[in-house]
């Protein structure tokens, strides 16, 4: 696991509750045996079936943080999930919450999660539709400042915080204890 | 201090507690499928490790293989190189793989229990999120990825949060003709998708008592669809009578200590749970889903009603707010799956099918969760009374629950099914699910349209 770099970027809109994991990597493309091919797929039915759907935006394109409301990764335990939102850029999902089995599988793999107050999720995701909007997550501080000079503070596992800025893996944890 | 149940599987399995570290859990047991278990032995031959416990494990095969007769010819190359993946990789580390030829493949949560494997008083982890079944025996049962499917391989122990926990009560005595099924949808439409998320859920209340394995096992089952890690039922004499003299059972005098031993294992009176919710089912209806997601449920002869941002749905679903859900025709019905796929539910279809037709408009999709089930059913000739109703019997596998295989529901069409997850194309691309109980889906495939058993 690569260690957490500071991420600037502007952010995807996608004003949803309940975002699956069977919407961000069907199980269609579960198949493989390998852990890498999965960011093509990301949300690929959602954008197929509509072309306005936020991930066809173009402005889009680069972003590393993605913007959603509750309960976000729902569903399946997929890690394949995680994978393709990692392998299509993303380093980052802020929500208003998570499902516990993504959460496992995001910090095991890098993907920065951030639960903030419904209240503070509307504000991002209605500034956030501005292409010059730009936000800067700074994870050692457990800010994320906003290019119209706003500062939240987000929680944060301390365990976590640290295997992720240390680039630390859980199993070596695990093989330690366990040995 | 009192202890809930909860809390005693969770201490006798905590290896190490360091402060502001997530506890390191001893897992004794854990079950491998197809789809999230070749990147997590790709990971310890990237790390040069061996597999620890091999014994503690047992594979399947489930997700993405064909449910037709002759399914060991797998078309898609992709699965069957994944099927192939873990014949190896269960063949280089010593662990049992229930293949195509035995009498135990199955639904990965259907054959454990079939086998004895899952036992009370265990951690038992499976990449996969409806491993919450297990729970109806007892164990501490939850879905894992696939990293952590890595740790426990390598390792036999897991990183993880103490949970919370939340006692749900339910009240009252269970209506004729209503199901297990129907309780847990009631559960989840009642707190919501995330209602129990961060929690590990008891069950209890005379309903359950009085509810067979299979029941508690479509109950366990669901738990994850309100957002628990997991959901339990202690222990009793059902339990014990379901698992005496299966595969894995401790047998004889070790099976006598054992069930001594599982007979304690239950709450201390006046113990502390983190919530508390009790749900009233005496007068409980028939359930059934009208929108994208496991909440958006009622009783079969309530209107579609108004929700918040229930645009989508509507619009996915082509329903209204207002409308009756009750006589929506269907194209597609499902019988089968982790929920609904045991030798109970198939009786439950067969009891309803009996000399009756399908309308001529549905296809019925008849799947039994596992060999076992299959062969029982064919034992006791529920496969000539789906046969001649004009059902499909089709060999054991998750088919149609997920559509990973060439079971799919068409893009368009509408399905009545009994598995647990009604999100958008789950089904296939396009597909719209209404999540039922098995009896709910017979009489709904006779009639051609969203009916309880008491209008055919
Ligand atoms: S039957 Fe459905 S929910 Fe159950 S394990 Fe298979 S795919 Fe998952």
């Amino acid at each position: 696991m690569q260690a957490f770099q500071a991420i600037i970027s502007n952010a995807i809109p996608l004003d949803m509750d309940n975002v699956d994991t069977d919407m961000i990597i069907p199980a269609q493309f579960l198949t493989k045996i390998e852990k890498s091919g999965y960011g093509k797929h990301l949300f690929q039915r959602l954008k197929e079936q509509n072309p306005k759907f936020i991930l066809n935006n173009s402005k889009y394109q680069f972003s590393k943080i993605l913007l959603a409301r509750a309960n976000f990764g729902c569903g399946s335990s997929r890690e394949h999930a995680v994978w393709a939102l990692l392998q299509s850029g993303m380093k980052a999902i802020i929500a208003e919450s998570f499902s516990d089995i993504f959460l496992n599988n995001a910090s095991k793999n890098g993907l920065l999660t951030i639960s903030l107050s419904p209240q503070t999720i509307n504000n991002l995701m209605r500034q956030a539709q501005q292409e010059t909007y730009i936000l800067s997550i700074d994870l050692s501080k457990q800010i994320i400042v906003t290019s119209a000079n706003e500062i939240f503070k987000f929680e944060y596992d301390s365990f976590r915080k640290d295997c992720l800025l240390r680039g630390q893996d859980d199993l070596d944890y695990l093989l330690e204890i366990t040995q | 201090m009192p202890k809930n149940i909860i809390q005693k599987i969770w201490d006798d399995h905590l290896l190490v507690q360091r402060p502001d570290h997530p506890a390191v859990l001893a897992i004794d047991k854990m079950l491998l499928h197809e789809v999230t278990s070749a990147q997590a032995f790709n990971e310890l031959r990237r790390r040069g490790l061996k597999v620890r416990y091999p014994e503690r494990i047992i594979a399947t095969l489930d997700h993405s293989i064909p449910t037709s007769k002759n399914r060991s010819n797998i078309e898609d190359i992709q699965a069957k190189r994944q099927v192939e993946a873990l014949r190896n990789n269960t063949k280089e580390s010593g662990i049992k793989l229930y293949d195509f030829d035995s009498r135990y493949q199955g639904i990965v949560h259907v054959m454990g229990p079939e086998l004895g494997f899952t036992l009370p008083g265990t951690t038992i982890v499976c990449g996969d999120s409806h491993t919450s079944t297990h729970g109806a025996f007892g164990a501490l049962a939850f879905g894992i990825g696939t990293s952590e499917v890595a740790h426990v391989l390598a390792t036999g122990a897991i990183l993880q949060y103490q949970p919370k926990t939340m006692k749900v009560e339910f009240l009252g005595k269970l209506p004729l003709n209503i199901t297990a099924k129907d309780v847990i949808m009631k559960l989840i439409a009642t707190i919501g998708m995330n209602g129990a998320t961060g929690y590990i859920i008891e069950y209890m209340g005379t309903a359950i008592s009085n509810m067979s394995m299979e029941a508690r096992m479509t109950l366990c089952n669901m738990s994850i669809e309100c957002g628990a890690r997991a959901g339990l039922i202690a222990p009793d004499e059902i339990t014990f009578n379901y698992l005496q003299d299966r595969p894995y059972t401790p047998k004889d005098k070790i099976w006598r200590q054992s069930v001594e031993k599982w007979r304690t294992l239950k709450s201390d009176s006046g113990c502390y749970y983190n919530n508390h919710i009790q749900v009233d089912i005496s007068a409980l209806t028939p359930m059934v889903t009208w929108g994208i997601n496991p909440e958006q449920a009622i009783a079969i002869n309530e209107l579609i009603p108004v929700v918040e941002k229930g645009e989508q749905a509507y619009a996915y679903t082509k329903l209204r707010p207002g409308q009756a859900i009750k006589n929506q025709p269907v194209d597609w019905a499902f019988i089968g799956s982790c929920t609904n796929g045991r030798i109970e539910d198939l009786r439950l279809a067969a009891e309803i099918l009996k000399g009756r037709k399908i309308a001529r408009h549905v296809r019925l999709y008849i799947v039994p969760g596992s060999e076992q089930v299959m062969l029982q059913a064919i034992a006791e000739g529920l496969d000539k009374i789906f046969i001649a109703s004009g059902a499909e019997f089709r060999m054991p596998g998750c088919s149609m629950c997920l559509a990973m295989n060439a079971d799919k529901v068409p893009a368009g069409a509408r399905c009545i099914s009994t598995s647990n997850r009604n999100f958008m194309g789950r089904q296939g691309p396009g597909s719209i699910t209404h999540l039922a109980s098995p009896a709910t889906v017979a009489a709904s495939a006779i009639k051609g349209a969203i009916v309880s058993v008491e209008e055919i």
